[in-house]
């Protein structure tokens, strides 16, 4: 057998040999390659959200790479997986600064992972923009290269408390995290402006557990709270509201943003009809520009986009638009990374999901705040969720320390 | 401090031990009669739990798109995702022992560990990869039957679910089960003599790998039933379920003696109570200084104290004969 495999070798080499000029000679015509890269969970449990950061970048890139490609440049989508953990986000941090033809980095889903993986990003000065990241310290930290999209936890919060206060009239709540930069982040910044509002808080808790909330719930059913608001991601939330409410514990359920997949309702079903969650990121149907963006979503993926899959487009497009100026102002040569950060601070944007543009420190100047309301236990009718509020709220300055 | 409070969900607690106690004392089974018979820890055994509640969600799955689930009694149904989870289980660890261990038999002590251990990782990614093929998720939920969701109220704090109940019985009659074939039955005898010594065992003409076998198959398919039950009870589960429940399973095996069944369901139990009664009382008695998520700390530091003053187990030295 081995024989006769060496035989068919330089036949294979010679075939090779005619196809390798064709390649590169395709690869003289252009100028070279502009990568952009994404870093969101595709795997474990928090894939759905981080699939839709993934295929929004993918259809923004698709729709208007048109402008960079007429400069002589191919665009290309470089996916990663950061598996919603710190460490697999910094590793693949480590091989996206490595991959010189990496302009743009559009991710994370998780603050707790966007934060130390930025801080490699800021080696190369390496712009990324943030779809989905609403912990104060993402920004805060005032790197050139960091900026996002979307609101932040400390407004978060207080518009979460703000609602349980006036409409829902809470006088007690029950706060509950994952210990998570992002879930007890934002659930400290609820129970430190509940408590002013005059809220009782009548326990903070943080756990790990996924799958037996018993001994949490049954001090908490003990105490009988009017609210429970859980700072974290669904995966986890769904579980816990689900066996909260088999236990008969009667009190409404409100959450952050993190709360925002329709896996929500695939896992807790009924338990979370009629629960309420603050959002950075409203639904598709409340942007009148999405609409078209929601359909060509459906029909190239066969599913509805997730939250933050449109956030996760105007970010790319925000991206383009940089690396587009700072090919100009280069003279038409490949950019910096340093360049490309530096242009997408001075984009200034008006996307699917309204008119972005950024303050010194990365936060949009302006961003919208939305407290929904799951609307079915059926989970292909998340879209459908109705939007109780809506505020615009300028982010807060960065506080000279 | 609120006392009423403190006392009112005692008996709530107390439950919530018994339950998550039962379900270690099922997994730390496997791990404890493998130990009596082969004296190696087979971490696969929490992916072979975690197979059980694979199987048991996907035929409940089945039931329920087939529109089959609420025709049946909620009770029959259970039933049978409890013998075929047991099945599929059992049947994988027999497998998984014939593959990865047996070859591996008269090798130093270590080698097995490390192929128990490629085996857990084998497993998971395994279970990953066909539920991400067959149904495009990472986490399957558990059907609600309502009729298992019926709660009895006692007092104000005390109420008690009906799967709950079916945790329990469920529970009790296996660990009765085995306790029953190991002790009375003419297997148990064989499986006992291979435990105490191999080749004596095989001289008195006992087939001595058909009893290891058998050995996995029972543990397998105790693991199985864990993992059914798990499912029914918390309802969420992951191809990576499995880890945690294993290693406190594994912890609970130490802490009753190695190698010895009672100890195993002795010593899940008192896991099992000692994390619930961390979980709920912690933060109530340090008002809130340390909460929840001490549980495992405060669980394990009692083991740690357990296992200084009787470093073979709780009933490590009381029955000398393991398995």
């Amino acid at each position: 057998m081995r024989t006769v495999r060496l035989r068919y070798l330089p036949v294979a080499l010679a075939a090779l040999a005619l196809v390798l000029p064709v390649t590169s000679l395709t690869d003289a015509q252009s100028k070279g390659t502009i990568k952009i890269a994404t870093q969101s969970p595709l795997s474990g449990g928090q894939a759905a959200l981080g699939e839709g950061i993934k295929l929004g970048t993918q259809l923004a890139i698709e729709k208007l790479k048109g402008p960079i490609e007429k400069l002589g440049f191919k665009v290309e989508l470089v996916p990663f997986d950061d598996q919603a953990k710190p460490d697999v986000g910094v590793a693949n941090a480590a091989n996206v600064i490595a991959d010189k033809d990496i302009l743009v980095v559009v991710g994370h889903l998780n603050s707790g992972v966007a934060i130390p993986a930025s801080e490699k990003y800021k080696e190369a000065q390496l712009a990324m923009i943030s779809p989905a990241n609403t912990n104060p310290t993402v920004t805060d930290r005032n790197y050139l290269n960091v900026s996002r999209v979307c609101g932040r936890d400390d407004v978060q919060g207080v518009v979460g408390a703000e609602f349980a206060k006036t409409t829902l009239k809470a006088k007690t709540a029950y706060v509950i995290h994952d210990k998570t930069t992002y879930g007890q982040g934002v659930a400290e910044f609820f129970k430190a402006d509940a408590e002013k509002k005059g809220i009782k808080i009548l326990g903070f808790e943080g756990t790990e557990e996924k799958s037996n909330f018993d001994p949490i719930i049954t001090p908490m059913k003990a105490k009988n709270p009017d609210l429970i608001y859980f700072g974290g991601i669904y995966d986890q939330a769904a579980p816990f509201f689900k066996q909260a409410r088999e236990k008969g514990v009667k009190a409404t359920f409100m959450g952050p943003d993190g709360m925002d997949s329709s896996d929500l309702t695939k896992i807790a079903g009924k338990a979370v009809q009629g629960m309420y969650y603050t959002s950075v990121a409203g639904p598709v149907s409340v942007y009148p520009a999405a609409k078209e963006f929601a359909k060509q979503y459906k029909d190239k993926f066969k599913k509805d986009p997730e939250p933050f899959a449109a956030q996760a487009y105007d970010a790319t497009a925000i991206g383009l638009k940089a690396i587009e100026a700072a090919i100009k102002a280069s003279g038409g040569k490949v950019p910096s990374r340093e360049q490309v950060s530096v242009a997408v601070r001075k984009t200034k944007h008006t996307g699917i999901t309204g008119t972005i543009e950024f303050d010194e420190k990365g936060d949009p100047k302006k961003a919208l705040y939305f407290v929904l309301q799951v609307a079915s236990d059926d989970p292909g009718k998340w879209g459908d969720n109705k939007e109780v509020k809506r505020l615009s709220i300028a982010a807060p300055p960065l506080k000279k320390s | 401090m609120d006392f009423p409070l403190l006392i009112g969900i005692f008996p709530q607690v107390l439950l919530d031990g018994l339950i998550l106690g039962f379900m270690y004392a099922l997994i730390a089974l496997g791990y404890t009669m493998v130990y009596g018979v082969l004296e190696f820890i087979n971490f696969a055994h929490s992916e072979i739990f975690v197979v059980g509640a694979f199987v048991g969600v996907e035929i409940l799955l089945t039931l329920q798109a087939a529109g089959l689930l609420e025709i049946f009694s909620p009770f029959l149904v259970l039933l049978v995702v409890l013998l075929l989870g047991m099945l599929a289980s059992g049947l994988l660890a027999v497998t998984v022992e014939r593959v990865a261990y047996r070859p591996l038999r008269g090798a130093p002590r270590l080698i097995p560990l490390i192929s128990a251990i490629g085996v857990s990782f084998f497993l998971q990614d395994a279970v990953r990869l066909v539920e991400s093929i067959w149904r495009n998720a990472f986490n399957l939920v558990y059907p609600t039957m309502d009729t298992l969701n019926i709660r009895y109220s006692f007092t104000e704090t005390l109420d008690v679910s009906v799967k709950s109940l079916v945790v329990i019985v469920a529970s009790l009659l296996m660990l009765w089960g085995l306790h029953a074939l190991v002790n009375r039955t003419k297997i148990g005898k064989a499986i006992r003599a291979v435990a105490e010594d191999q080749a004596t065992a095989s001289l008195m003409g006992i087939n001595v790998n058909r009893m290891i076998s058998l050995t996995f198959l029972i543990g397998g398919a105790m693991g199985g039933a864990a993992g059914v039950l798990f499912g029914v009870q918390y309802s969420l589960i992951n191809p990576y379920t499995g880890f945690i429940p294993g290693l406190k399973a594994f912890t609970a095996a130490v802490l009753g003696g190695i190698g010895n069944i009672p100890g195993a369901m002795l010593g899940g139990l008192v896991l099992g109570l000692l994390e619930a009664f961390a979980a709920s009382y912690l933060s109530l008695l340090t008002g809130g200084a340390f909460g929840a998520e001490y549980k495992d700390i405060f669980a394990f530091s009692i083991l740690i104290l357990i296992l200084i003053f009787r470093p073979k187990g709780l009933l490590g030295e009381v029955v000398r004969e393991r398995a």
